[in-house]
């Protein structure tokens, strides 16, 4: 769901293939009927943006016909868990859980928790914080920031009801909350007929349980969306009702946008996490080391040893300048003073409050929502650096971006000095990938880069030394956390290229004679050990790259423990010791994976264990165990507070304990479910972000409405992303080298769009034209009775390079999961129209004629 | 890629050394192409195969058009909606990556006159640029519209099934991209036995109308080096549901020319002689 394998991740999809081949059946339940779709047993069209509406069909639809794993629920999920008496849910509060204050748009999550004596404040998740960035105050629906840190939940005082019959139990609140996510619903809502959902949810029931597993496989058409991470969650508590969590053939799939997207968020580019899921710390909030620890370690499992990980990360950071006596220099760490998320900056810069920015394979002026909006921004900085493959539209903006045409830029006007510095590809440079199944691989370098092309490594290694002789006189203690940094890595050949093994190796940490870590288990909070990221500990074990061995697997379970290397301690499964049963026995012979061996009185199987190695299946922890210690037999969560899968998040999250759905912030249809249109605590920004559909404060219209249609976008296999690594390429670009929009042939009779000729596409923020494409792939579906189109737009287009064309990003709003800050850009409301669109300042001027004047 | 060892084959993919005269081909399976495209990019990649520029055709997602001399490779997307008479549910999006077929019986080489079309020592039929002189014939032998000559530079061209990289003891480009084993490269007589019994899988989970496509060495053009998994008609593909070698019948057109030839000579003979000598001649053969 939410994902078109095929096209997007093609080499991956090779297994679903294979798979298919051994008897698997496959489900493609997306908008759209794709490449993917064509390989799969069934094609579900949905309409997009109701997904938790479908998956929490499938809550219902389990609970309905108790086809949940009984043994797994109770012992491995939070089912049995107490809330607190407070708690309201949305059909309480008409589409509110309780605690929200609409004055901040957020919630306060102190009725969520479970029940019991009242518990302390999140680990390294502080309240919302105040007095945030400039600006930042006009923002609606701010949530938390950190988002990854563990979360305490007082373990030892839980209340629980194992029989599952307690009003308050988590298990009843799911049913009570799900209880209108019938089969009739999901057709309203969706548009899936009856039968074709029963044929989904009775085929997943089928194939779970003891004897089978059924995994999910999701994409960004799942987290670009205003409530994209309870998309997530809703599949989360499926998979763990069914058992499907911790076990062969089952899980969650999340297939990542890029190569490596996975590895950049374990050692993060995000703005709020330290490597390895390290809360940032914020400004005021953890002055100490002391406070950071005590606030981001939770009393059970592996979270409990937070001290030893960042102990360990500042060390490595800072070497010999971090002692006990300075904190290991936690001073040194950057402080969070708010939002300063990629669409933050933006509209800061737009603002003029952002001087220089720098840009690593990256073309927000194609590839962000409201690119347009980023264009402008761009427009306004004093220098910017862009490291790319090519001559990217982020690097020529101010000659040629289609604002210059209508007017709106003037190239003598732009004074941003742009430096584009051309990057070495993968093929030219050593390294490793990190993909989805948290794999570590490693590359070396075929050829050498051409010209002056070099490696990010090269450039910021550089970088930094060049920096660091501009500073090397200073007095300024701000400039010792540059000044003190480990910065000693070992070049080689003619343009002092960095050793990239040598910065994996300290990734992997070393211990306080220099030896390398084999596992994070051995990290230590005294400053004895040094460790880039811990979860990463063990990837350079014996002082071998471990990610570069290459032995595939054999034998029946396909498990490749030499080839690569997976984190944490080369585990190729999370979670594993739920496949299982309480008792420590295979689920079944057909399942087996990871079990206890009562004689040598340690789990074993075909992976490594997940789990403490030789914590009996039945041992209890002493009431004022922490950490490690303080995890049960039946605990595989061995990062969760409770050691339990969240079928309910009593903390955690900004919109909710649970999923439930709500419409997108621009929908043409009104929620049928509460009065409260969309996720009310998604993250808008203030007007300079870009205009809104005006029906979102009005409530939605009807087939009269100014964007009558709903707007998708999308990737196709010819392309990749933005566009700068295929369309400045010949062979990719002849593939597919004009902008199309993929139309219903009933919609093209509708808006006499002619097959292969021109349409524009208009929403409240701008219009684009592309090439017509009309095909049947492109459902209509009956939704709350009426008949509703969708809009296709690959956004791989710009205005450079050997295939240039509008790009749909130009269409969509810049509003976001407040969760995560991604943007919505899978479903908006838009018009479209036949015909070229307007040139010049006729073409601002048009998207004003079309857009209705605000509700009053 | 291939997820099938053959003895026959080498670590990449490639003939193995020593297998000179066994004749190698390509088994297409349709069933699994996943329309990615990724053949086409490979083959132009190692064969500078120039480029091909059409644009946008509105003809689903496919761009290419046709197999032709800047396309050895040409994915083909066919899309089966309610026009084909199917409900919406019941929507079907084919997809098969169409290549030379390397024929037993090839027109191509058959009908030129330079010799510049030959039989490697692998089977496969491959032009020598350097002979070719343009003329064409080729071009309207082939009955499956795969050779096509160059405006560029006025030359016939076509895959050569990666001629240099089997040397090589490579397998084809294509062949090694695909990233679904839906193009198989191996000698010919293991792919026709891994095509028959994934024809028998297909049939027996329902693919009623799944066939195969140039295995049937009965057919106009002797089987042909590359085979297709299909899961409709050849039409529906846009394939020649009955290829004929124009030069099939070739000796057998010879003989019966010549015998009308002959009769026609004699009757010829007959009429243009004095009836004198028609007479005293009667019994020769010889004409001015």
């Amino acid at each position: 769901m939410g994902s078109n394998m095929a096209e997007c991740h093609p080499v991956a999809f090779q297994w679903v293939v294979e798979a298919r081949q051994r008897g698997a059946r496959v489900f493609h339940v997306d908008p759209r009927f794709t490449r993917t779709s064509a390989q799969a047993d069934r094609h579900v069209p949905l309409r997009p943006g109701s997904d938790i509406a479908f998956l929490g069909g499938i809550v219902h639809h389990i609970l309905a016909t108790g086809s949940e794993l009984r043994d797994y629920v109770v012992n491995y999920t939070n089912a049995s868990h107490l809330v607190s008496e407070d708690l309201r849910l949305p059909d309480d509060l008409d589409g509110f859980f309780s605690g929200w204050d609409p004055d901040t748009a957020t919630y306060a999550n102190e009725t969520w928790r479970y029940d019991g004596p009242p518990v302390r404040a999140a680990a390294g998740r502080p309240s919302p914080a105040r007095g945030e960035a400039p600006g930042a105050g006009k923002e609606r629906g701010r949530g938390q920031t950190f988002q990854s840190a563990p979360t305490d939940v007082e373990h030892g005082s839980i209340r629980t009801d194992p029989t599952l019959e307690h009003p308050r139990c988590v298990f009843r609140i799911l049913e009570r909350h799900f209880r209108r996510y019938t089969p009739a619903f999901v057709a309203d809502a969706c548009g899936v007929p009856e039968e074709l959902f029963l044929e989904v949810a009775d085929a997943l029931c089928a194939n779970s349980g003891r004897e089978r597993t059924s995994a999910f496989v999701y994409s960004v058409g799942w987290t670009q969306h205003t409530v994209g991470v309870q998309y997530i969650r809703t599949a989360s508590i499926i998979q763990l009702l069914l058992g499907n969590v911790g076990r062969p053939g089952g899980g969650i799939l999340a297939l990542r946008g890029h190569a490596s997207i996975q590895g950049s968020t374990d050692i993060p580019t995000l703005y709020d996490l330290l490597p390895g899921y390290l809360p940032m710390p914020r400004a005021g909030e953890q002055p100490t080391l002391a406070d950071y620890v005590e606030q981001a370690t939770a009393g059970k499992g592996f979270w409990g040893n937070t001290g030893a990980y960042v102990t360990s990360l500042l060390k490595a950071w800072w070497g010999d300048a971090a002692t006990p006596d300075n904190d290991f220099c936690y001073g040194h760490l950057p402080r969070l003073t708010g939002d300063h998320s990629a669409y933050r900056t933006a509209l800061d810069m737009l603002e003029g409050r952002v001087e220089g920015y720098l840009l690593f394979g990256e073309n927000p002026a194609v590839g962000s929502a409201n690119s347009r909006l980023h264009r402008l921004a761009l427009a306004r900085l004093d220098w910017l650096v862009v490291r790319d493959l090519g001559e990217i539209e982020s690097a020529t903006f101010w000659r040629d971006a289609p604002e210059i045409e209508t007017g709106e830029l003037r190239t003598a006007d732009i004074a941003t000095e742009v430096f584009l510095l051309p990057a070495a590809a993968h093929t030219e440079k050593d390294g490793s990938f990190t993909n989805t199944e948290r794999l570590l691989q490693w590359h070396t370098k075929a050829v050498e880069p051409a010209g002056d092309c070099r490696s990010d490594l090269w450039f910021c290694y550089h970088l930094g030394h060049l920096i660091r002789q501009k500073l090397s006189a200073s007095p300024l203690a701000r400039d010792r956390p540059i000044l003190d940094l480990t910065w000693d890595y070992p070049t080689e050949g003619p343009h002092q290229e960095p050793d990239a093994a040598a910065v994996l190796a300290e990734i992997n940490g070393w211990d306080a004679e220099g030896q390398p870590l084999g596992g994070y288990g051995r990290l230590a909070d005294d400053g004895s050990t040094a460790c880039g990221c811990w979860i990463y500990a063990g990837c350079y074990a014996e002082g071998v790259n471990q990610t570069a061995r290459r032995r595939p697997g054999h034998g029946p379970m396909h498990v490749a423990p030499e080839w690569g290397w997976a984190w944490p301690d080369n585990r190729r499964m999370l979670y594993n010791r739920a496949s299982a049963d309480p008792d420590g026995r295979p689920w079944s012979e057909r399942k087996r994976y990871v079990w206890w061996d009562a004689d040598a009185r340690r789990w074993t199987g075909v992976d490594r264990p997940d789990f403490v190695a030789d914590l009996a299946p039945d041992h209890v922890p002493d009431e004022d165990a922490r950490g490690p210690a303080a995890l049960g037999g039946c605990d595989p969560f061995i990062l969760q507070a409770d050691g339990k899968g969240w079928l309910y998040a009593p903390d955690g999250l900004a919109d909710g304990p649970l999923p439930t759905h709500y419409e997108p912030h621009e929908s043409p249809v009104a929620n049928p479910l509460y009065r409260q249109q969309a996720n009310p605590a998604r993250r808008r920004y203030p007007p300079g972000a870009g205009p809104a559909d005006p029906s979102v404060e009005a409530g939605p219209d009807d087939e009269d409405a100014a964007y009558p249609f709903v707007a998708t976008t999308y990737r196709i296999a010819e392309h990749h992303t933005a566009g700068g690594m295929s369309r400045f390429q010949r062979r990719l670009s002849e593939l597919a080298r004009e902008m199309f929009v993929e139309v219903h042939p009933d919609l093209a009779a509708l808006r006499g769009l002619e097959r292969g000729g021109w349409a524009t596409v208009v929403t409240a923020r701008s219009a684009i034209e592309a090439r017509v494409l009309v095909t049947e792939r492109m459902a209509p579906l009956t939704v709350a009775g009426r008949r509703l189109h969708q809009v296709g737009l690959p956004y791989h287009w710009g205005h450079a390079g050997l295939a240039p064309g509008d790009a749909a990003n130009d269409l969509l709003p810049i509003v976001v999961d407040p969760n995560v800050t991604i943007q919505e850009v899978k479903a908006a409301t838009c018009d479209i129209v036949a015909g070229r669109r307007p040139r010049g300042p006729a073409l601002p001027r048009f998207v004003e004629s079309h857009r209705p004047a605000p509700a009053p | 890629m291939s997820a099938h060892p053959s003895p026959l084959l080498g670590p990449e993919g490639g003939p193995a050394p020593g297998t000179a005269g066994t004749r190698f081909g390509f088994f297409t399976d349709t069933s699994v192409c996943i329309g990615c495209k990724a053949c086409e990019v490979a083959c132009k990649e190692w064969n500078g195969v120039p480029d091909n520029p059409r644009g946008f055709t509105a003809n689903s997602y496919d761009n290419t058009g046709a197999l032709g001399a800047n396309a050895w490779r040409h994915v083909a997307f066919v899309e089966q909606g309610r026009a084909a008479g199917g409900r919406p549910a019941d929507l079907r999006w084919l997809m098969s990556s169409d290549v030379c077929k390397h024929c037993s019986s090839p027109a191509c080489l058959e009908v030129c006159p330079t010799g510049a079309l030959f039989t490697t020592e692998f089977g496969t039929i491959v032009v020598q640029d350097d002979v070719c002189n343009g003329c064409g014939y080729c071009v309207t032998a082939c009955p499956f519209g795969v050779i096509e000559r160059r405006e560029a530079d006025g030359g016939a061209w076509k895959c050569t099934m990666c001629y240099d990289r089997m040397r090589g003891a490579k397998q084809p480009a294509c062949a090694q991209a695909c990233p679904t084993d839906s193009i198989q490269f191996g000698p010919l007589d293991e792919l026709r036995e891994r095509a028959a019994g994934r024809l028998a899988e297909l049939v027996a989970a329902g693919e009623g109308r799944a066939q195969l496509y140039g295995h049937d060495e009965g057919d106009g053009v002797g089987g042909t080096g590359a085979m297709f998994l299909l899961l409709d008609d050849p039409e529906v593909y846009r394939l020649p549901p009955d290829p004929v070698t124009p030069t099939r019948h070739l000796a057998r057109m010879w003989a019966m020319a010549g015998a009308a030839a002959a009769a026609l000579a004699a009757t010829l003979a007959g009429s243009l002689l004095p009836s004198g000598a028609r007479r005293s001649r009667s019994g020769g053969r010889r004409w001015r």
